[in-house]
């Protein structure tokens, strides 16, 4: 209440500050717009004067002048300025900017035009002529705005990828931006069922992405904002009846294959490492079959994409609507992959009262489908043996289906091998995972600007996002698999589940803006409150899959909540039209944390600098644009990975997996678990300073911003002393981490003549995340929190998380190399000189896989009726450990369990024979530079105006996504998440897309 | 009229807003997660929190096989008794373990740890904690003052032997943080919980600290037999008492036999009887077969109910091989090519004949398989069916020839305490002086165990000296996880009166230092709690 109180007397003091002059000429007249309607609210003001007042219901207005020789400039938001000798001030026609769109920018609670924005945003349009096939959102952004990473998923349909603005603020928490989808800000797991949040919405109907970067634009979301926030606006109903649509069709084709030995290669080699005259040699040559199978050909199959896209919109009975629907469906390049998509949306946006009331209601529906296919068949396939068949025949030549559904596996159905691989084409027939997921995301916002006291507006938006997600996995009846299986052996078992999410948001602001001319003044204040809920229940249950009486092995529904409450506000001050203030604060209550930590306030300050309108730049032919930002501000994050009472003591019950035995009953367990009452978010301390330029009529425009970044209270999974609590290790707030970079985006029209214009955009950042604290206290042998898992042995990390380091530096052995520079197998240095290869000699390498250095590029080459335009991407100082070569670096791999596991070209590299030592695997030979230049996409485009003479206009585009990766990284793809095992390679696409539009 | 209409708007906000304020105070909505009062609600409680304590070492966490207790480790591997049994077994003649890509094997094969964190280590200590700081909170919580507030008097007696045996396990466990680390933090239901940091008060006052609540609480426990079976009863408590006096002198530098002597009696005169076979006492139905009579103390577990990746399933599956047709032959599908016998370990036995796969010795504990395997490891990593003897002791199989409830996990108990070690203890202590037995008693019990093994008096023995005792200890408690402490005890873990293969990483074995008679307090707590110092050397 008090924190109400004190942004409502913000407003208060705003609205006092009306000062008049008073003048000789009387001058009156009517404000209209191109079609004769009055304009209400323009400001008419007496050139050079601070002098001036504003036009009434009527768009009538008075205004004493000094003479009649005086000048009114009259100006009002989306139309273009008019100056008007005082003598002809009749009737004034004010016309709409053109450019209006481009120069307003949505912010939180609220829009600004881009001139008055002190912070650091950029808003772009999806770009519609240069993009192939795109299923989900943030497709459209990868490379396109400087300090925001994108990373694509891998080559499975419907895929997410991984969003990066500023190089993250968290190590624990996580570091994922918000998303506000038209003023409903999504949790990040709002869509179960979707691996990608984001695909619930349809790219065709985005308007605008809107990236938030620094503290100023970002702190008004409070204890969300710490990751920078990325504003989606969807397009809405227009004046004109107007219909879209848009097709495409594409081929996807996997290009890359691992370089497994080939059968021949693969009994030469094995011979080699394991000779016939040992025992071992024996036995392993007992399992060699007769067979060339080329496993990796077995599992790929062509992809095929469609989309379709048709949008209609218009106004209707004075409401201008837009509906629209989608269909998207995807052949995976792994067999047995699908996903497909409907999407369908409804945008109403009627007024009321003379626009006083402005109602904008949003609906978007989705039906997602998810065929996933086990993406561990992309290893599997890389080793199985070649020597191997497909399937298990019978005498006669046929397919025996009887024995482990036909699919050859080593063991038998009695006593199948558990330790050897699976069949690939098993992990893709034998195992299923369906998901269906359904979201609705909508709200409706009311904009009420007061009768009397039109400055004054009262917007309350109410939003929901509801989704549900259901689905079944398993393995199939007689698999490999179900014959592992140690309770239904050869039965096997699925899970079914149904997740849901349901989260509601209120919004209620109040917002007054106002001319001062007498001040040569403008203020816009917003204060409001924000209440947040948000549900999730997740039901899962596990049964054999017996076609009558299955056994039901677990069941479990865990509903959970949590609340955000909010009180928010925004000063913008403008003085002269060229010097910006902004002020913004927000006080945030979590129900994540114990009331005594459960509030905190973040606030923000910052100012621009439109240099370009003083005098002494006002006349420059070169200059057009020139502002300065500078902008500090607090942001938190309240994501913390953790379940949602992390602060209060409490106590669970085992599952009967885990019981304990007194006389013969079994009883569950109770255990308190692990808390920590003093938890509360991380906070972010944000410095900011961008200069925006324009040139020869902003036909070369640039940025370049600077930022320093400090997180406190770095959450982090910290060791608790041993016995003092019911966890060994606790997410607490101890860390500090330091994040700072220089971004700089270029735009250019190098060419612009009537029929050729080629135009380029060019994006650079520059990033480095440091750790400074990590522990509560400070010991110089605790070197940090291991992570990063790899893929051989138990528990093995290849990452560390250490002060004074980027986060997930990798942390190895260094190899020891003979004078040809070829690694020494099981050779690594002792770097502590004790005579002994022990942990204590692992080293920070320096290297982590953040680049240091990205890049977009962008071109647009358009030529008359064809364009042709290219994006690429690069990334420079990245490192990824490749754990696939690393656990498959010897020729030495026949453990003698009885089965065979074949290799990879990485053998004939390291020139490995023997059995490879733990320090072997984690070897810094194995840390290779990804630095990588990729072409995300290249596309010819035609346009057509009249279409068989008809008022149909269109295009015809072919495209290629994927075209090509230039890089020194000896794996399948340089871009990842660090540690290279088993992806599923990006297949290359081929699209042909159709837009009709009338 | 601005004015009031800002008021309105202020005034009908402001309603809204206080009236949502109290949804911040949410609590779980799921119906198996409670706050403490909940908690306790139920009086079935009481028994589910003390079978927590017990659990922790047999069951990594509180789902399965796959979930922990202790972040950080895996579960499996870093589960109680398997890492307790890395630490005891494969440092020592006993066994060397075969896995090359994982960190912790080579340096417990070899005795080369450090303070850089190992996951046997790591897992020991922080669930020896945890079982501490469950009954800490046990105690708290099942106190006099918090039944009488719950209203739940009726079950105070009950509650009461509830509380001793949960000082029992806590004395358990601080006795093994004693034997592995020398001198872990001291923490009890006295200090409060969270933020407070613990001390360590020296391996002598711990000792006597362990002493001093296993003599309180004993004489008010269950009669030896009397308690439901997987609880503690005096035996217990007079078996672990007799295994601390009888290391007294490692741990505090004074000699302790006569005491050993005296607890060892009282074990023996519980009513405990050997099994008749040796081999039934590492089966399945060993909790119902009559192997159970000469179990003191076991850590059970169950194939459908008690399932982990560590505990029994560990010592059932990681001597066999995936390349064996015989695996089944265990009773489950779990073969992991890990562990194998030293040469050491193998020679403590004579063999009559050495052509088939299986060793043939008239010592009926002998169960090893040698199929393509030479006794010689040279080099342990990766040459499981080559090098060493595999283990065949432990198995999923019932005495009577059927097999336990799950194809992965045993329903076999591990038999933490059992009769024939009391009765190596008590021969023991009377060799090297103590009083309240002759001689011929010791002899006397010496040989119930070699009669058994051999099924008749021909391997009996007529005199007992310190090395046929512990010869007798690794032939009759092999891979039962006492090898290490009786090791130190004889003075032949450290230094180079004893060698064995792959002893500080030498296939011949070498000298190692005295400092690794104990184990490293695990960095992780040492940077948590700046009141623990480091043991000497590390």
């Amino acid at each position: 209440m008090k924190r109400l109180f004190l942004l409502i007397s913000v407003l208060f003091i705003a609205t006092g500050m009306d000062i008049y002059a008073q003048q000789k000429f009387p001058v009156s007249g009517t404000v209209v717009d191109a079609k004769n309607a009055p304009l209400i609210g323009v400001a008419v003001i007496e050139k050079g004067t601070s002098n001036g007042t504003e036009t009434n219901l009527d768009g009538k207005f008075t205004l004493n002048v000094a003479s009649q020789n005086s000048v009114l400039v009259f100006s009002y938001m989306g139309f273009v300025t008019r100056e008007v000798p005082a003598s002809q001030a009749g009737t004034v026609v004010l016309n709409e900017d053109t450019q209006f769109l481009s120069e307003i920018v949505v912010i939180g609670y609220g829009q600004v035009r881009k001139e008055d924005a002190t912070g650091s945003i950029v808003a772009i349009k999806p770009e519609v002529l240069n993009r192939g096939a795109v299923t989900a959102p943030q497709e459209l952004l990868v490379g396109k705005v400087a300090g925001v990473q994108i990373t694509p998923g891998d080559g499975s349909p419907g895929s997410g990828s991984q969003i990066r603005i500023r190089g993250g603020a968290s190590l624990r928490a996580s570091n994922d931006p918000l998303i506000v989808i038209d003023g409903v800000p999504t949790s990040n797991d709002a869509a179960p069922g979707m691996r990608n949040g984001l695909a619930s919405i349809n790219p065709a109907d985005i308007e605008t992405f809107t990236v938030l970067k620094d503290a100023s634009a970002t702190a008004i979301y409070g204890a969300r904002a710490s990751n920078g926030v990325i504003i989606i606006t969807t397009k809405k109903g227009t004046k004109k009846f107007a219909v879209d649509y848009n097709s495409t069709y594409s081929v996807n084709q996997n290009t890359k294959t691992i370089g497994s030995l080939s059968a021949d290669e693969f009994v030469t080699k094995l011979t080699e490492a394991n000779p016939l005259s040992t025992s071992t040699g024996l036995a392993a040559h007992y399992l060699i079959g007769g067979y060339k199978t080329d496993w990796q050909k077995e599992i790929y199959q062509l992809g095929l994409t469609t989309d379709q896209n048709l949008s209609v919109s218009g106004t209707l009975a004075n409401i201008p609507y837009r509906v629209s629907l989608g269909y998207n469906s995807q052949r995976g390049t792994l067999k047995t992959s699908g996903y497909e998509r409907v999407t369908a949306g409804l945008n109403l946006t009627p007024s009321f009262f003379d626009d006083h009331l402005k109602v904008v209601a949003n609906v978007k529906a989705v039906v997602n489908n998810n065929d996933y296919a086990d993406g561990g068949a992309v290893g599997a396939a890389a080793f199985y043996d070649p020597t191997q068949p497909v399937y298990n025949y019978k005498s006669d030549g046929s397919i025996n289906y009887d024995m482990f559904n036909g699919f050859r596996n080593w063991g038998t159905t009695s006593l199948p091998n558990t330790l050897s691989g699976t069949n690939p084409l098993s992990l893709l027939y034998d195992k299923y995972d369906n998901a269906r997921s359904d979201r609705a995301l909508g709200n409706i916002e009311l904009d009420y600007k007061m009768h009397f006291l039109p400055e004054l507006r009262a917007h309350l938006n109410l939003g929901f996002d509801i989704a549900q997600g259901k689905g079944t996995s398993g393995v199939k009846q007689n698999s490999f698999q179900a014959w592992k299986d140690g309770d239904f052996k050869g039965i096997g078992r699925k899970t079914e589940w149904n997740n849901k999410r349901q989260n509601t948001v209120l919004d209620f602001y109040l917002n007054y803006t106002r001319e001062l001319p007498s001040i040569s003044s403008k203020i816009d204040v917003m204060g409001g409150y924000s209440w947040q809920h948000f549900y999730s229940e997740d039901y899962s249950k596990e049964l054999s899959n017996h076609a009558t009486n299955p056994v039901i092995k677990k069941e479990t529904t865990f509903p959970t909540e949590n609340y955000l409450i909010s009180f928010y506000g925004r000063l913008n001050y403008t003085l002269l039209d060229r010097y910006i203030l902004t002020f913004t604060v927000r006080d945030d209550a979590s129900s994540r944390f114990s009331p005594a930590t459960r509030w905190g306030l973040f606030p923000s300050a910052a100012f621009a600098w439109q240099i370009n309108k003083e005098s002494f730049l006002s006349d420059s032919k070169v200059i057009s644009d020139m502002k300065l930002r500078l902008s500090y501000g607090v942001t938190g994050q309240q994501d913390l990975g953790l379940n949602d009472y992390p602060y209060i003591a409490l106590y669970n019950q085992s599952t009967i997996y885990s019981n304990y035995l007194f006389g013969s009953t079994f009883y569950p367990l109770l255990k308190p678990t692990g808390y920590d009452e003093n938890i509360k978010w991380e906070e972010t301390a944000s410095y900011n300073v961008g200069l925006d330029f324009g040139f020869l009529k902003n036909r070369i425009t640039a940025s370049v911003d600077g930022y320093f970044k400090k997180t406190s209270d770095l959450l982090n999974e910290i060791d608790v002393a041993a016995g003092t609590n019911f966890a060994n290790r606790i997410v607490t707030n101890v860390g500090n981490l330091e994040n700072k970079g220089i971004e700089v985006n270029i735009n250019a029209i190098p060419i612009d003549r009537e029929d050729f214009v080629w135009e380029i955009g060019l994006n650079g950042t520059w990033n480095e995340t440091i750790i400074t604290k990590l522990t509560a206290n400070n010991n110089p042998s605790y070197v940090g929190i291991p992570t990063g898992g790899v893929s051989s042995g138990t528990g093995g990390t290849i990452q560390m998380h250490s002060v004074g380091h980027a986060p997930n530096t990798f942390y190895a052995y260094k190899q020891v190399y003979d004078q040809d520079g070829q690694p020494i197998q099981n050779l690594v240095v002792d770097m502590n000189k004790d005579g002994q290869i022990t942990e204590a000699d692992r080293y920070l390498t320096g290297y982590s896989p953040a680049p240091k250095y990205y890049f977009g590029f962008s071109n647009m080459f358009t030529y008359k009726k064809f364009d042709l335009g290219f994006n690429m991407r690069a990334n420079l100082g990245n490192y990824m450990f490749n754990d696939f070569a690393a656990g498959n670096s010897t020729s030495y791999n026949f453990s003698n369990q009885g089965f065979l596991t074949n290799m990879v070209d990485v053998v004939n590299r390291t020139g490995f024979t023997r059995g490879n030592s733990p320090q072997q695997i984690k070897s810094d030979y194995f840390i290779e530079n990804a630095s990588f230049l990729r072409m995300d996409n290249i596309t010819l485009g035609y346009n057509f105006n009249k279409l068989f003479k008809s008022n149909i206009k269109g295009r015809l585009a072919f495209s290629v996504q994927n075209v090509f990766v230039i890089t020194k990284y000896t794996g399948l793809d340089p871009e990842g998440w660090g540690i290279d095992n088993n992806i599923w390679p990006r297949p290359r696409v081929y699209t042909l897309g159709l837009n009709l539009t009338f | 009229m601005k004015k009031i209409t800002i008021i309105l708007s202020v005034l009908s906000l402001s309603v809204l807003a206080t009236s949502c304020l109290k949804d911040l105070d949410t609590r779980p909505l799921d119906e198996k997660t409670f706050t403490v009062d909940k908690a306790y609600a139920d009086q079935a409680a009481y028994k589910q929190g003390l079978a927590k304590i017990y659990s922790v070492m047999a069951v990594s966490g509180q789902d399965g096989a796959g979930s922990t207790d202790i972040t950080g480790l895996d579960p499996g591997n870093s589960q109680f008794l398997r890492s307790l049994w890395n630490l005891q077994v494969v440092t020592t003649d006993e066994c060397k373990n075969g896995w090359g890509n994982d960190s912790w094997v080579p340096e417990l094969n070899n005795n080369t740890w450090s303070n850089i964190k190992n996951e046997s280590i790591d897992g020991v200590y922080y669930r020896s904690m945890f079982i501490v700081a469950l009954a800490n909170e046990y105690l708290k919580q099942t106190s006099d003052e918090k039944l009488n507030e719950r209203g739940h008097t009726a079950i105070k007696a009950e509650v009461a032997k509830f509380r001793l045996e949960a000082r029992f396990m806590r004395a358990l466990a601080y006795s093994i943080l004693l034997d592995i680390y020398g001198n872990p933090p001291f923490i009890t239901e006295e200090h409060p919980i969270g933020g407070y940091m613990p001390s360590q008060i020296g391996r002598k006052a711990m000792f006597e600290y362990i002493e001093s609540e296993l003599k309180e609480i004993e004489p008010q426990m269950a009669a030896p037999k009397t308690n439901e079976y997987a609880r503690a009863d005096q035996g217990a408590a007079w078996t672990l008492l007799a295994r601390l006096y009888l290391n007294a002198e490692v741990y505090t530098g004074t000699a302790r036999y006569t005491d050993v002597i005296t607890y060892a009696k009282k074990v023996i005169g519980g009513g405990y009887t050997l099994a008749p076979n040796y081999t039934n006492l590492f089966m399945a139905d060993n909790n119902t077969s009559a192997a159970k009579n000469e179990i003191i103390f076991p850590i059970a577990f169950d194939g459908n109910k008690i399932q982990t990746w560590g505990g029994m399933t560990y010592l059932v599956a990681s001597s066999r091989s995936g390349s064996e047709k015989d695996i089944v032959d265990n009773g489950t599908q779990q073969a992991w090519d890990g562990n194998r016998a030293t040469e050491k370990l193998v020679d403590k036995f004579t063999y009559s004949d050495l052509s088939g796969d299986y060793p043939v010795s008239a010592d009926k504990r002998a169960i090893f398989f040698k199929k393509g395997r030479s006794k010689e490891i040279t080099n342990p990593l990766n040459t499981f069916t080559t090098q060493g003897w595999s283990v065949f002791k432990f198995t999923n199989k019932t005495s009577t020839g059927g097999k336990g409830a799950h194809n992965d996990f045993p329903d076999t108990d591990f038999p933490y305490f059992r009769l024939a070690d009391v009765y190596l203890m008590l021969a023991e202590a009377v060799v090297r002086g103590g009083t309240g037995a002759t001689t011929a008693d010791a002899v006397g019990y010496f040989n119930q165990l070699r009669a058994r093994a051999y099924g008749n008096a021909s391997g009996n023995v007529a005199t007992l000296t310190l090395p046929t005792i512990i010869d007798e200890r690794a032939r009759e408690l092999y891979w039962e996880g006492t090898r290490r402490t009786d090791l130190i005890r004889f003075g032949q873990y450290t230094g180079s009166t004893y060698l064995w293969p792959m002893k500080g990483g030498q296939p011949s074995g070498v000298a190692i230092d005295a400092k690794y008679n104990v184990f490293p307090i695990p960095v992780a707590d040492l940077m948590s709690n700046p009141n623990l110092v480091q043991n000497t050397g590390y």
